[in-house]
């Protein structure tokens, strides 16, 4: 038995679960695919629903696990149980002997050019929600050159069969009315609408979110998903879709038409449930032992979840996971130890 | 006259680049509550004379702001001014005064 870690990827939860078991006196060793730590939390500019700035909420789980060993740019290639422990292939032909494994692999957006029909790639006014969180942060990515009109269209790739996504992405409703207050507090002249099904207003202060936009910034909901988006010989995007309050067709032409992609699950999660011989769900995502009281339980001895590795989550919801897993890898630990 | 069995229908698009909403600015300036209506449609379904007549707050306020004016109006025809529907609005909308000021306004005109 040793004390040593391995947590599988360096987002939030891998961050937040490094820090918990470096303060129950465990060694966490991070293996993260990228070239930098924080997950998609690094491409982000602020959070909702109050605007934090991404940046200080990133700086806030790094700094504690500055001198944790990170392997980046790294991926799991093999892990063969050996007694209590684990003996982990990485690539690079590193390899790690750990007692316990984290799996916080994360998600992927989804891939909004599948979509065809809403433009992603063909026409220059069509933008995902990413791309428009990397110009707020950088100001590069995308050209957005005050924009008179300004479309949101919610759920691309999220509760669409077509695309083999049925589940429900969570966080991109308040994702649209967070960017479309921002848009409207940008450019004061614009006006902007938001396309949506439903509006999943679920967390605390997003119903005060969603209210500001409506009094406030005089964002227009329209209930209806787009059918298709176009282009016009001028370069505007047009919108068609059901206004469905009125029962009837609707268009609008814009100047940006911003996509909310959806959180999906990705080859990472794939790989490494193959690899740990995990559970996945219908949706993709690694299925918990217990969907209710142990959410960050594998299943299989040893191994430990934590984060959108369960499916869409919020950051905060993805810490409380962390800590709780951490707490869990302490237990089984502290209890094989005493064995 | 023969008929023939073929018609042509006008387009019931709303189409948001040429629609005129001003009517519902008008009535937003005076009621600013309006614009936080989240169409639950509890108004429509506390209304006393909805049985009877067709009568919408919900679907009034939508078409005016998609600059439908007449058919918005209609829709508000037989409203006896109860203002059941101001009790009910999870909002806190003053329906009843949005109606006043839509018919004020309309009067005037």
């Amino acid at each position: 038995m040793t004390d040593r870690v391995l947590i599988i990827g360096g987002g939030p939860a891998g961050l937040e679960a490094a820090n918990q078991l470096n303060l129950l006196g465990y060694k966490p060793v991070i293996v993260e695919k990228e070239d930098i730590l924080g997950g998609h939390l690094a491409k982000w500019d602020r959070l909702f629903p109050e605007g934090e700035r991404a940046d200080t909420v990133l700086y806030k789980l790094i700094k504690p696990v500055e001198h944790t060993p990170v392997y980046l740019n790294t991926i799991v290639e093999k892990a063969d149980k050996e007694g209590n422990n684990f003996r982990v292939k990485l690539s690079g032909g590193k390899e790690e002997i750990v007692s316990a494994i984290l799996v916080c692999a994360g998600f992927s957006l989804f891939p909004a050019e599948k979509k065809e029909e809403y433009g992603y790639g063909i026409y220059n006014g069509v933008i995902t929600s990413s791309d428009l969180e990397k110009w707020f942060k950088t100001g590069k990515g995308v050209n957005i050159n005050n924009p008179s009109k300004v479309g949101f269209v919610h759920c691309v790739g999220s509760r669409d069969e077509k695309v083999c996504n049925r589940q429900c992405s969570k966080v991109c409703c308040v994702t649209a009315v967070k960017q479309a207050c921002e848009i409207r507090e940008k450019f004061p002249d614009s006006e902007v609408f938001c396309f949506y099904m439903d509006l999943r207003m679920f967390g605390r202060k997003y119903e005060d979110l969603y209210l500001k936009a409506q009094n406030k910034y005089r964002v227009r909901f329209i209930r209806g998903r787009v059918s298709e988006v176009s282009e016009d010989f001028t370069g505007k995007v047009v919108i068609k879709a059901e206004d469905t309050l009125s029962s009837k067709p609707l268009k609008v032409s814009l100047d940006l038409v911003v996509l909310m992609t959806g959180m999906i699950s990705n080859n990472s999660i794939e790989k490494i449930s193959g690899i740990l011989s995990l559970n996945r769900a219908e949706d993709g995502f690694i299925e918990p032992a217990d969907t209710i009281t142990k959410m960050y339980d594998s299943g299989k001895e040893g191994i430990f979840l934590a984060g959108a590795v369960t499916g869409p989550k919020t950051i905060p919801e993805t810490l409380s996971e962390a800590r709780a897993s951490a707490l869990a890898i302490h237990n089984y630990l502290s209890k094989k130890t005493i064995q | 006259m023969n008929r023939f069995g073929y018609r042509l229908s006008p387009s019931s698009q709303i189409d948001l680049d040429v629609s005129d909403n001003s009517l519902f600015r008008d009535i937003l300036a005076g009621e600013p509550g309006i614009s936080t209506c989240i169409a639950c449609g509890s108004c429509v379904a506390s209304c006393s004379a909805g049985v009877f007549d067709k009568i919408s707050f919900r679907k009034a306020l939508h078409l005016l702001e998609a600059g439908m004016d007449t058919e918005a109006v209609a829709l508000l025809e037989g409203c006896m001014m109860c203002g059941k529907c101001t009790l009910v609005c999870p909002r806190g909308i003053n329906t009843r005064h949005a109606i006043v000021l839509i018919k004020r306004k309309l009067n005037k005109g």
